[in-house]
């Protein structure tokens, strides 16, 4: 492992509406730097609220509350003095829903940088929109018309364009939650593009519910159920090796039925669903 | 009877239900438009002519002031009421306003949603008496803005919660304030507050009731904020109960200036708000 950019140190949500649930249960994890975590497990185990409370997003919620520390680069995450808007600037959020701000394509991606007070002129300001967009290779699809409203982009587009707004405030961590999973899968399959090619850059935190894209992109996987930590690992040992009883269930029902000998593990898995002891 | 002949009966009683309605309405904008129409257009002038001094008896004269009756009171009115609707609804929607406290709230603005104008106009009277004022303009711009204050709140917290909760997570995920979130949510919500504002004006400029009582009746242009004015609705229900045919017809020429003016704000707010609509997620089918 390199170094961890980002550590959770017996990390519990709990909410407290009318019925108390504890989504995350003394969570302790490390995400290693300049690389791709993801977070796996089944709906409702926890795995966005864990992603959420890694930069404190949780906290626009009624109703949280939260024990144990995040930390990133050494320093607490929950116990500073720092304004949280400052914290959230270092530790970026894409949402699951592809989500353009009301603002035109040339604007959302300003916006962070507007906010913060970054860039000193307007040629600065295009040099940096530019570069963004770029990176998520939407540069090419919008530059002639940058002005008219980002809402008005195909979906898988705006996933990017939230993209390339996260990256413009220059996050250290990025965190992504199920961001593919609203997309058709040729527009699913560009943001991995893109995510596989910001991993040098940036360390990445992703929530997914496709086994499959785990195993593409992720370089750990942490299998997360009912709230619990089960198994955390580089990828090849979780997903060949996996040490623990219910994550070898829980990856062996992501696999296709090996019902002949030349068994596909390529495939879709869509026998898995329907095939155990019915 | 079988599902079918079911289906048929609601079916036609549907559409005789909306044919009525849309009847009734047609019929009301036609008659304005036709008779008012014949009225105005042959004597544009009145709109803008100051009355006789015998205006209200034999009709010499113009209705200007209760056109300027109408715009000083509702336009100042409407900006107020806008005011502490957007930041009423901003409150209900933040994180500093609880949500028991904002159904409780939400409740009240309904209750007064619902409470007939003139008790608007009766309350306000109740105050100028018991200060020991006099009705004006002053007055009627307090009423109308009380008016309108429940209809704007509630359009725009309406607006304010049918924006995506994303884009309040994607702009505190960005590291934004809570300020700067909620222009945010604000800008999101924009084609909803701005039919609001306008919906609000709409119901100022068009009510009679809460201004009978506080802004004076005034047959003389408007001398200044605390003297009494008129507005156009006041005007009409004054002018239609006259016994001089004259007046009465200016009644009609009257309704037909407030009809197109509140035609063409509902026109504007459309355009305006499509215009916004474009910039919110899934605006543009919506």
């Amino acid at each position: 492992m390199t170094n961890a950019a980002l550590t959770t140190e017996n990390l519990a949500v709990t909410y407290t509406g009318n019925r108390e649930v504890e989504a995350v249960k003394g969570v302790s994890l490390e995400f290693p730097e300049n690389e791709l975590t993801a977070i796996i497990g089944p709906s409702g185990c926890g795995k966005s609220t864990l992603l959420k409370s890694l930069n404190r997003l949780h906290e626009i919620q009624p109703n949280v509350e939260i024990t144990g520390d995040v930390t990133l680069g050494g320093r607490s995450v929950y116990d500073t003095d720092e304004p949280v808007p400052e914290l959230r600037k270092r530790i970026g959020y894409v949402p699951q829903k592809p989500t353009a701000l009301p603002l035109s394509i040339y604007e959302n991606v300003a916006y962070g940088l507007r906010i913060h007070g970054e860039c000193e002129s307007k040629a600065e300001l295009d040099d940096r929109v530019e570069s963004y967009l770029r990176k998520v290779n939407l540069w090419e699809e919008v530059e002639d018309r940058l002005d008219t409203p980002g809402a008005e982009l195909s979906t898988g587009q705006i996933q990017r364009l939230c993209l390339a707004r996260s990256l413009a405030v220059e996050p250290d961590v990025l965190l992504c939650d199920e961001v593919t999973s609203a997309l058709d899968p040729i527009s699913a399959d560009q943001v991995e593009k893109t995510l596989e090619s910001l991993k040098a850059e940036y360390t990445i935190v992703a929530v997914t519910h496709s086994m499959d894209q785990a195993k593409r992109l992720a370089d750990e996987v942490v299998f997360l159920y009912l709230g619990e930590l089960v198994e955390a690992n580089d990828v090849r040992s979780f997903f060949e090796n996996p040490q623990n009883e219910r994550t070898r269930e829980f990856v062996d029902g992501s696999r296709p039925v090996e019902d002949d000998d030349d068994s596909n593990s390529d495939s879709e898995p869509t026998t898995a669903s329907v095939s155990p002891g019915r | 009877m079988d599902r079918y002949t079911e289906q048929r009966l609601f079916g036609a009683l549907a559409r005789a239900s909306a044919a009525l309605v849309v009847a009734v309405m047609v019929l009301v904008v036609a008659v304005t438009i036709v008779r008012g129409g014949i009225v105005f257009l042959t004597d544009p002038a009145i709109a803008i002519t100051p009355p006789g001094s015998r205006y209200m008896l034999e009709g010499d004269g113009g209705f200007l002031h209760a056109v300027l009756g109408s715009i000083f009171i509702v336009g100042p009115a409407t900006v107020v009421s806008m005011i502490l609707a957007v930041s009423t609804a901003i409150y209900l929607q933040s994180d500093y306003s609880s949500e028991r406290f904002s159904e409780v709230v939400n409740m009240f603005l309904n209750v007064l949603w619902g409470t007939p104008p003139i008790v608007y106009g009766v309350f306000v009277l109740t105050v100028i008496i018991a200060i020991g004022a006099r009705t004006s303009l002053f007055f009627g711009i307090v009423a109308i803005a009380i008016f309108q204050y429940p209809i704007m709140t509630r359009y725009t917290d309406e607006a304010l919660r049918s924006a995506p909760d994303t884009v309040k997570e994607a702009t505190y995920g960005l590291g934004a304030t809570r300020f700067e979130t909620a222009l945010m949510t604000l800008r999101a919500a924009l084609p909803g507050i701005i039919a609001g504002i306008i919906m609000g004006f709409a119901r100022g400029v068009g009510d009679a009731a809460t201004v009978l009582f506080t802004a004076g009746r005034s047959t003389n242009m408007p001398g200044g904020p605390f003297e009494p004015a008129t507005t156009l609705p006041v005007l009409i229900f004054d002018q239609a109960m006259s016994f001089n045919a004259e007046v009465r017809s200016h009644a009609y020429a009257a309704s037909f200036v407030l009809i197109i003016v509140v035609l063409g704000l509902i026109v504007v707010s459309k355009l305006l708000a499509g215009r916004y609509a474009r910039y919110t997620p899934g605006g543009r089918h919506s």
